[in-house]
């Protein structure tokens, strides 16, 4: 088993476009129902949604101190929404749950295998 | 040794001949045996260097095939033993193969499963750039050295290395699977493999690339119809390449110019090429699925059966395109199928058929259009075309053909 970080990707803009009520609600039934789906398939092993950029410190050490400074790493219109980490069996299986999930969340999903990832 | 004919006139080139057949088939073995593509790489190469200075002796063993694939998992072997890391694999190997204690690889080549078809559903994963899947095709099945595969792309050998490189580290890294896909995902992955081989033979059409990139597109074709024979699209492919291939030494000049499908010499195309494609595509299309490669080579097989340009039976022609463009519904296939068209209703047909199409940048359709302009008789407009035309050719030799006017000729070979 090899675990795989799904990553959701955001675009400024393109994250607020106005989504009906209806359609939040199907979106959040997809996302429950894929979660389910990967708990009952062994896959899950994390996943969760990130709140906007604008929310968000940066640490890094200056001078042997710790500096922090508001706002994200990079200013960018693109930026993680949110991610899942899943265990498969090879990258195709992975594939498989990317593509369900970017079907539920409407976004395109970015698919990197850990790097010490025997589980 | 083998005592048939003459077995000591094996030279280096020879060697690295028969090498190249067979390498392909041992990569592939060793890689399942050891679940390493680096490690099975390597030890083929070492087989190699050993193969370049026994065989000219020695002579060809019985089984070039086997002799390699034994060869080489020995050495892997041998490297694994040196290593710790590579004792533990060693133990895994182990208990994977059935009934022995080491890697099952027997010297029979008929024992032996052909992990060739793995092989190429994993080098042309569509995780990969297209690029990368050319490349690692043309490395690992093809047994190509870097080296040559750089100067088939005209790619410099380091930056060839290292695509090699990231890509089997991808592979490596993100577990992209050495097996045939599922049944219901075959048709998807058979697209990219196919198209990976097509891309190999027209890069050897397109340049005068160092290693015959032609033929090799045509072995790993007659691979795919040996391990697929149930795939239509595998055995149409196949036939789309012996019959361009027949035509291959009639379509340039000796002075690299392009000679148009009208103008080639019918008597230089290889009879035996044409009626092996024929064959095969007749068997193909008995199955009624046809997909575009067995529908291009079927347009090709229709010019093949004309022995002079007037006898083409266009209106044939014209038909297959409309399947063609039914699958494949693309402006360059609509471009050919206007090009038919107008040799059975006149090119003003045609003119307003390639007037709606949007290929500005595609220097062939303004070919088509000088041409078509010229034989109505609008001179003014069809030099401006050909203008058009000449400056975006890829080629020195194209350009200058175009510049000339075209000639009375009707259309590109493709």
């Amino acid at each position: 088993m090899t675990q795989y970080l799904l990553s959701v990707h955001s675009v400024d803009g393109e994250a607020r476009d106005p989504m009906t009520d209806e359609e939040i609600q199907r979106s959040w039934k997809q996302i429950q129902v894929l979660n389910e789906e990967l708990k009952s398939a062994g896959a899950w092993v994390f996943s969760g949604r990130l709140h906007e950029p604008d929310t968000a410190t940066v640490v890094r050490i200056s001078d042997g101190e710790a500096v922090t400074t508001d706002g994200p790493f990079v200013e960018s219109r693109e930026h993680l929404g949110g991610f899942y980490i899943i265990q498969a069996e090879d990258l195709d299986a992975a594939l498989v749950w990317a593509s369900k999930a970017t079907a539920a969340v409407g976004k395109p999903i970015e698919v990197r295998p850990f790097a010490a990832a025997e589980a | 040794m083998g005592d048939g004919d003459d077995p000591a006139r094996l030279d280096q080139a020879g060697v690295g001949r028969i090498f190249r057949e067979e390498s392909g088939r041992s990569v592939a073995t060793l890689i399942r045996v050891f679940g390493d593509i680096d490690l099975a790489e390597d030890a083929v190469q070492e087989a190699f260097a050993v193969a370049l200075y026994k065989w000219p002796d020695d002579g060809l063993p019985p089984n070039p095939g086997g002799w390699i694939t034994m060869t080489a998992r020995n050495h892997a072997i041998d490297r694994l033993r040196r290593e710790s890391r590579g004792r533990e694999l060693l133990g895994e190997v182990a208990l994977l193969s059935p009934g022995g204690q080491e890697p099952d690889v027997s010297e029979e080549t008929g024992a032996v499963p052909d992990y060739r078809l793995r092989l190429i559903f994993t080098c042309c994963h569509p995780a990969l750039s297209i690029e990368a899947q050319v490349a690692l095709t043309l490395r690992l099945l093809g047994g190509l050295s870097t080296r040559e595969v750089a100067r088939s792309f005209l790619v410099a050998e380091p930056t060839m290395a290292r695509r090699l490189v990231r890509a089997k580290h991808k592979i490596k890294a993100a577990r992209i699977p050495y097996r045939v896909p599922s049944e219901h995902e075959l048709p998807d992955r058979l697209r990219s493999v196919l198209a990976v081989v097509y891309l190999v033979y027209t890069a050897g059409l397109a340049g005068p690339a160092e290693p015959g990139l032609c033929a090799e597109a045509i072995r790993l074709a007659r691979v795919l119809a040996a391990v697929l024979p149930d795939e239509p699209e595998v055995a149409g492919l196949l036939a789309l390449l012996l019959l361009t291939e027949s035509r291959r030494p009639s379509r340039t000049r000796p002075d690299g110019s392009l000679v148009l499908l009208a103008d080639q010499d019918r008597t230089r195309w290889d009879q035996a090429l044409i009626q092996e494609g024929q064959a095969i595509l007749r068997r193909c299309l008995r199955r009624n699925q046809p997909g575009p490669y067995q529908l291009q080579a079927a347009i090709h097989a229709v010019h093949a059966d004309a022995a002079t340009v007037e006898e083409t039976d266009w209106s044939q022609i014209v038909v297959l395109y409309d399947q063609l463009f039914a699958v494949a519904p693309t402006s360059v296939v609509a471009l050919n199928r206007a090009v038919a068209v107008g040799e059975v209703q006149g090119p003003a047909a045609a003119l307003a058929l390639v007037a709606e199409l949007n290929l500005d940048t595609y220097y062939p359709f303004h070919a088509t259009r000088a041409d078509l302009l010229r034989r109505l008789g609008r001179h003014g407009e069809a030099a401006a075309a050909y203008q058009r035309a000449a400056a975006l050719a890829p080629t020195d030799a194209e350009r200058d053909f175009l510049r000339l006017g075209g000639r009375a000729s009707r259309r590109a070979d493709r």
